[in-house]
């Protein structure tokens, strides 16, 4: 059954940086089901970014398994890395091009032909309200169109999972109010999202299920609403800072 | 296929826009090569046009000193500025510093006296061994002839100090010898010297006749450009580090890297189309310089640039030259963590690979350990494999000697950046 197949299925996950820096994951398990809104939420260094690489083969876990569609990912073969897309933190695209010129790179290298990266370019830019500057260099954009770009180039082959670091960190309402909004389209067309972010309301109107991390551990998981009728509380934020405390964190 | 195609265009693109690299690639090299032409031009011609400043003060009143200010002017090689008989030392010292010239010549005042005493003496010995009857105040011996003194300014290079050494030693050696001639043959023959005798005694020198040795029977001897346009069109190639590791790092930096790791294509895509593109640039960089030295430097008064007639010979060691700089530079890319420390790194890497590798000093002017050393720069083999095109008029087999120990050390190169790139888990 297709359906039964989990989007991500992490078991037993150990992982350590050299010279133990960092998180330390010890016999983490997750499980992700196909089709879901799922976000990831954790103070800082809990260990969300570092357990995205591992989900996206960046990164290869000392043990345990981590599986996207039931594909083994620590083979890391290009019939993965096609299942899912990534859209880092940070804005991973060349600044010296266009939207379309980066478009037409990262299409290409996510297996697309000329005609699909077009029609594909067409569309997203469209959505994303990139049009009318197509064609102008992207270093010149300012934050939130960047962010949109970045959104782009990650879902330009129609991935089955969109794996998402932050994607709205900086931007407007505006800006945040349109990638949601694709978001969920993207979901309602059948994409699972696997979700990180601080902005914790915005993660309320995207997220059907919620784990919450801290120190390379699973803390909580569960649907959104059970979490907060579980712990008595009435916004993520209230139950984020029940189960994960007050106290600055540095992360180093 | 397209993955390739896509990346060659994005690579192309990226460059085309990147203003300071393609500055550094082209602009600063063309420079170079222009700058270090006509500064060894100037060398070369030395002797027939741009003649050596030297300031000459002879405090001799005879003969003597007169006919060595007459050999040195003979020489070529001087332009003599000659300076009051009593001009002290500390005046000569402050020209000197000031650079008027950079180098004096004072003969002194009992210059002429001594080489007659001296030819006496030579002549008187000479008679003596013929077994004839000298002179007897011949025979005193005055003692060594003051040396002639010379003022230099430290700026002035050992090498040609040692040229300015021995062309003043021939004249003091003529004037010398030609006293000691008309001495003798005053003695022997109580009339003097006959001066066409005189003449062809001391002039009538065996000739040298000097002929490049070269590989292709050429006995056209090289110019400055055909020394200096190979060299530093190397040097413009390896400089391409600036841009490509630059690139190399900036991917890194900005998470492109990550990006393109998620992606279902191997990393060896991306470093296959910047080996390409780069490639492209170097022949580029090739095309220019060399077209620079063939149509431009005849125009101002640089000898022109003359092509090896192995074209093809000068296309595989252009490829390889170029592929070793590109080679180089995404291994110092792959180790730089930033900016900083590919340019700075690779700024000196290339000066000092072009140092022990001959672009500078030629390696066999170098000592044996020196020699030993430059085999291990690329840049050494890659000119010697452009010398045996350029000067020696070789062909591609003459100098597969030199591109074997190239490709070798561009393997090493290419082997340490993808280590690299797998140690820091980017492929």
């Amino acid at each position: 059954m297709v359906d039964d197949v989990l989007a991500v299925n992490i078991e037993n996950l150990g992982f350590h940086y050299p010279g133990n820096d960092g998180v330390t994951f010890s016999g983490l398990n997750l499980k992700v089901k196909k089709g879901q809104r799922f976000g990831l939420f954790g103070p800082n260094g809990a260990g969300k970014t570092t357990l995205l690489s591992l989900m996206t083969g960046l990164i290869s876990p000392l043990n345990g398994k981590v599986e996207l569609l039931g594909h083994n990912v620590a083979k890391h073969n290009n019939e993965v890395n096609r299942l899912f897309g990534f859209v880092p933190q940070d804005f991973s695209f060349y600044q010296e091009l266009s939207p379309v010129e980066n478009l037409a790179f990262f299409g290409a290298w996510a297996g697309l032909n000329r005609h699909q990266i077009k029609t594909t370019t067409d569309e997203l830019l469209h959505i994303l309200g990139l049009d009318n500057v197509r064609n102008k260099q992207v270093d010149k954009f300012s934050g939130g169109m960047k962010r949109r770009v970045n959104l782009a180039i990650g879902v330009i082959h129609n991935p089955q999972i969109l794996i998402l670091d932050e994607p709205t960190v900086g931007v407007d309402v505006q800006t945040r109010h349109a990638i949601i909004s694709y978001l969920h389209e993207l979901n309602k067309n059948g994409t699972t999202l696997i979700y990180t972010s601080h902005q914790l309301s915005e993660a309320e109107g995207l997220c059907e299920e919620v784990a919450l991390i801290d120190s390379g551990e699973i803390i909580a998981q569960n649907h959104l609403e059970a979490l907060l009728i579980e712990h008595k509380k009435e916004s993520l934020e209230g139950l984020f800072l029940e189960l994960t405390g007050k106290e600055y964190r540095n992360d180093v | 296929m397209y993955k390739l195609w896509a990346t060659l265009v994005k690579d192309f693109r990226v460059l085309w826009r990147d203003g300071v690299g393609l500055a550094l690639m082209f602009v600063m090299p063309i420079t170079l090569v222009v700058v270090i032409t006509d500064i060894q031009n100037s060398t070369f011609q030395l002797i027939n046009k741009n003649k050596l400043p030297i300031l000459l003060v002879n405090r001799d009143t005879g003969a003597s000193g007169k006919q060595l200010v007459e050999a040195i002017n003979k020489i070529g090689m001087f332009a003599v500025l000659q300076l009051p008989q009593n001009q002290d030392e500390k005046t000569i010292g402050d020209s000197l510093r000031k650079k008027d010239a950079l180098m004096s010549v004072v003969i002194p005042a009992d210059f002429t006296r001594k080489v007659l005493a001296k030819s006496k003496n030579t002549a008187g010995k000479a008679l003596t061994s013929f077994g004839l009857q000298a002179d007897s105040s011949a025979q005193k011996d005055l003692g060594e002839i003051d040396p002639l003194t010379l003022y230099y300014n430290p700026v002035l290079q050992e090498s040609l100090l040692l040229s300015v050494k021995g062309a003043l030693q021939s004249a003091l050696q003529l004037v010398e010898s030609r006293q000691t001639l008309r001495t003798l043959y005053f003695d022997i023959n109580e009339k003097p010297l006959p001066v066409d005798l005189e003449g062809q005694m001391l002039n009538n020198k065996a000739r040298i006749n000097d002929f490049p040795v070269s590989i292709g029977g050429s006995l056209k001897p090289p110019n400055a450009a055909q020394h200096n346009v190979p060299a530093w069109t190397i040097f413009a190639m390896f400089f391409i580090i600036m841009s490509l590791g630059g690139s190399v790092v900036r991917e890194k930096v900005s998470g492109s890297f990550i990006r393109l790791k998620t992606l279902p294509t191997s990393y060896l895509v991306g470093m296959l189309s910047k080996q390409i593109t780069y490639i492209i640039v170097t022949f580029i960089q090739a095309a220019v310089i060399f077209s620079l030295g063939i149509w431009l430097f005849p125009h101002i008064n640089l000898p022109g640039l003359e092509l090896p007639h192995d074209l093809f010979g000068l296309f595989v060691v252009t490829l390889l030259t170029g592929w070793c700089a590109v080679s180089f530079a995404i291994c110092v890319g792959v180790f730089s963590e930033t900016h900083q420390q590919n340019n700075g790194f690779g700024a000196i890497a290339i000066v000092i690979l072009a140092a022990i590798g001959g672009l500078m000093v030629p390696t066999f002017s170098m000592d044996t350990s020196l020699k030993a050393i430059a085999n291990f720069s690329p840049m050494h083999w890659c000119l010697e494999a452009y010398y045996g095109l350029f000067l020696q008029n070789g062909t591609l087999s003459s100098v597969v000697s030199y591109l074997i120990p190239l490709v070798l050390i561009t393997l090493s190169f290419q082997l340490l950046a993808l280590w690299g790139l797998r140690r820091k888990n980017l492929i």
